[in-house]
């Protein structure tokens, strides 16, 4: 991909017309790549509804290049509806509405022109449970090169860098034609994680990646994780503190707030900040209490 | 062990044994006994009438019986050939008709349909309604296509696959339906989450997942059709004395033939028609078999 100037680039990232330039050149992130520097993906005002129901109300975060950003909270305050809508996975909810903007390099990913599948070949999502699909451990991770379209010379080399990159090729280099059924539940977890990156996406979501995991394959992933931040943006939902303090450059803390009239709960951001200021120092008093263990 | 513990056990052991069992007893071994009868009742009828069926008809299991052509001249050697021919012309040509047209069907209806538009809950209503129409109802359907398409001369293979299809279409879209269902979501959202399209999605993951399922539900489908008389009969399918060879011939159908036979006077035919309808019953055993055997090698567990 040649140089654009910055903002021709910005204004095309995720035009539809742009797309099939992207995949000629094989490489879908190198787009976002030649981008200005900044925030990947920032969201602004961000409401999210299910029906009538108001998830979560004006959240505004910003995500840094190459950071992993933590997101937590107690159980239904919103952070899985938060980043579902990142990638534009709630469109796949029937009845959802997402209100504000989330932009990706400046660019409104609920855009007109936008489609959501590009946005999704830019930023991947890992879920709570490992959802390998029913084929060969091979042909788990060739699926997205293949269906992205991805100019791909050598399947083999892809297939082998996408299984390094997640920390799995030696334990299963050799039974690469076996179904990915037969994989233990952290193994399934980290050929997840393979798949997506051998799309290679801009940014990774991951919804509590580890939630399904004993703590020796949690680490692994963890590790995993850090070697990742130095070619993806990462963000991670997750429920245990120790990780987000562990893995994660910047933490965002999200409550629930029962609302007067109706009663229903719609989560909100408390505290966006670095790691080890929301563990070290956290600002709000529900910040402290949470991390401390007294709530939720 | 101590007196406390003996007293305590011997005390619970008898606690079970107290109170309304007795009469809860009763009921439940009634009840059990009407089961028992119900189901006894059912298999002894069919027994009965496949027994006596293949007694009747025990004398005419021979070469004649699917090699000839009906005859009401060599009453004792009349044969099947344009009926067997005939209905593996309708099943096949029934089968290219309704396959593809109910997995669509069902495709749309659960992957891509908007369930809430007021036009799918539409065809959703109808959808199981039709599926408990009575045959005839679609012989005459099938009829008025024939005639709109134009063909003036009845019974031919065409209009009797377009009536079989009508009539397992709904078979065929709801078991589908059903497969595509038990496709678990994560699946999809997988694949969608790495950029795939929804119809990318369908056609790579979730169908060849649910090819099991839908192999099962089309082959019942089917064998219902292929024991169906009333629509074809409805159509004029009626005898005939040649191999069809194409979609526009003139055909006979196993089914019909039966039917016509088993109400001649003559015992000979009679005789033959019980015979058929034991060859039948081979046939559709054969086709559930299958369908069974299908869903057991492929089940599989999410
Ligand atoms: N598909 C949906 N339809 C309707 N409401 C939903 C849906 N998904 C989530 N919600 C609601 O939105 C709110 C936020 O849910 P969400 O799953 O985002 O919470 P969460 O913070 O991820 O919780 P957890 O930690 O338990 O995963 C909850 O009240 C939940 O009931
Ligand atoms: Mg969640």
């Amino acid at each position: 991909m040649t140089i654009h100037s910055p903002t021709s680039t910005t204004d095309e990232i995720l035009d539809v017309t742009d797309r099939t330039e992207a995949v000629n050149n094989g490489d879908a992130s190198d787009l976002a790549r030649t981008a200005p520097r900044g925030p990947v993906m920032e969201t602004r005002d961000l409401n999210v509804f299910y029906g009538d129901f108001h998830a979560v109300h004006d959240v505004n975060l910003s995500f840094g290049r190459h950071e992993i950003t933590a997101l937590i909270g107690p159980s239904g305050c919103g952070k899985s509806t938060v980043l579902r809508s990142l990638n534009r996975m709630n469109d796949l909810v029937a009845g959802a509405k997402v209100q504000g903007s989330v932009t990706y390099h400046g660019e409104d990913i609920y855009g007109p022109k936008v489609d959501p599948i590009t946005v999704r070949q830019h930023i991947g999502m890992v879920f709570q449970k490992p959802n390998p699909f029913p084929k060969s451990i091979y042909d788990n991770i060739a699926y997205g090169p293949r269906v992205t379209g991805m100019k791909v010379t050598d399947m083999d080399a892809v297939v082998e860098d996408a299984l390094r990159g997640a920390a799995l090729w030696d334990e299963v280099k050799d039974k690469l034609k076996s179904p990915a059924y037969g994989l233990s539940g952290g193994q399934q977890q980290r050929l997840c994680i393979a798949r997506t990156i051998a799309t290679r996406p801009d940014v990774i979501l991951m919804d509590e990646p580890c939630s399904a995991l004993d703590p020796i394959a949690t680490a692994r992933i963890e590790d995993l994780m850090s070697e990742l931040k130095t070619e993806f943006t990462i963000i991670i939902v997750t429920h245990n503190m120790q990780q987000a303090s562990r893995v994660s450059d910047r933490t965002a803390f999200f409550t629930a707030r029962p609302d007067e009239t109706t009663g229903n709960r719609t989560g909100l951001l408390v505290e966006f900040n670095r790691t080890q200021d929301i563990f070290e120092a956290p600002a709000d008093p529900r910040t402290e209490a949470y991390i401390t263990g007294r709530f939720g | 062990m101590n007196v406390a513990a003996v007293t305590a056990s011997r005390a619970t052991t008898q606690s079970l044994r107290t109170g309304g069992n007795k009469d809860r007893n009763v009921a439940s071994l009634v009840f059990l006994c009407a089961l028992w009868f119900s189901l006894f009742f059912g298999v002894a009828v069919l027994v009965v009438l496949i027994v006596d069926t293949a007694i009747a008809g025990a004398g005419r299991f021979d070469a004649n019986l699917f090699t000839n052509y009906e005859s009401t001249v060599r009453k004792g050697e009349t044969g099947f050939r344009a009926g067997i021919l005939g209905s593996l012309w309708l099943m096949m040509s029934t089968a290219l008709l309704a396959i593809p047209l109910g997995i669509a069907s069902a495709v749309y209806l659960e992957e891509f349909a908007d369930s809430r538009a007021w036009y799918n809950k539409f065809v959703e209503v109808n959808l199981q309604n039709l599926a408990a129409v009575p045959s005839i109802i679609y012989g005459m359907l099938a009829a008025a296509i024939m005639t709109i398409l134009g063909y003036t001369y009845q019974g031919i293979v065409l209009g009797g696959a377009i009536a079989l299809a009508l009539l397992i279409l709904p078979v065929i879209i709801i078991s589908t339906r059903e497969a595509l269902r038990a496709v678990p979501q994560e699946i999809r959202h997988g694949s969608l989450a790495l950029g795939a399209t929804v119809w990318q999605t369908t056609w790579r993951q979730v169908l060849p997942s649910a090819v099991p399922g839908i192999a099962t539900g089309t082959i019942l489908g089917l064998s219902r059709a292929i024991g169906e008389a009333a629509p074809l009969i409805m159509i004029g399918v009626a005898t005939v004395r040649f191999d069809p060879a194409w979609l526009t011939d003139k055909v006979a159908a196993l089914p019909v033939q039966i039917y016509n036979l088993a109400s001649a006077p003559q015992e000979e035919l009679q005789q033959a028609a019980s015979a058929a309808i034991i060859l039948l019953l081979l046939m559709i055993l054969g086709m559930n078999a299958l369908a069974i055997l299908i869903r057991n090698k492929f089940q599989r567990n999410w």
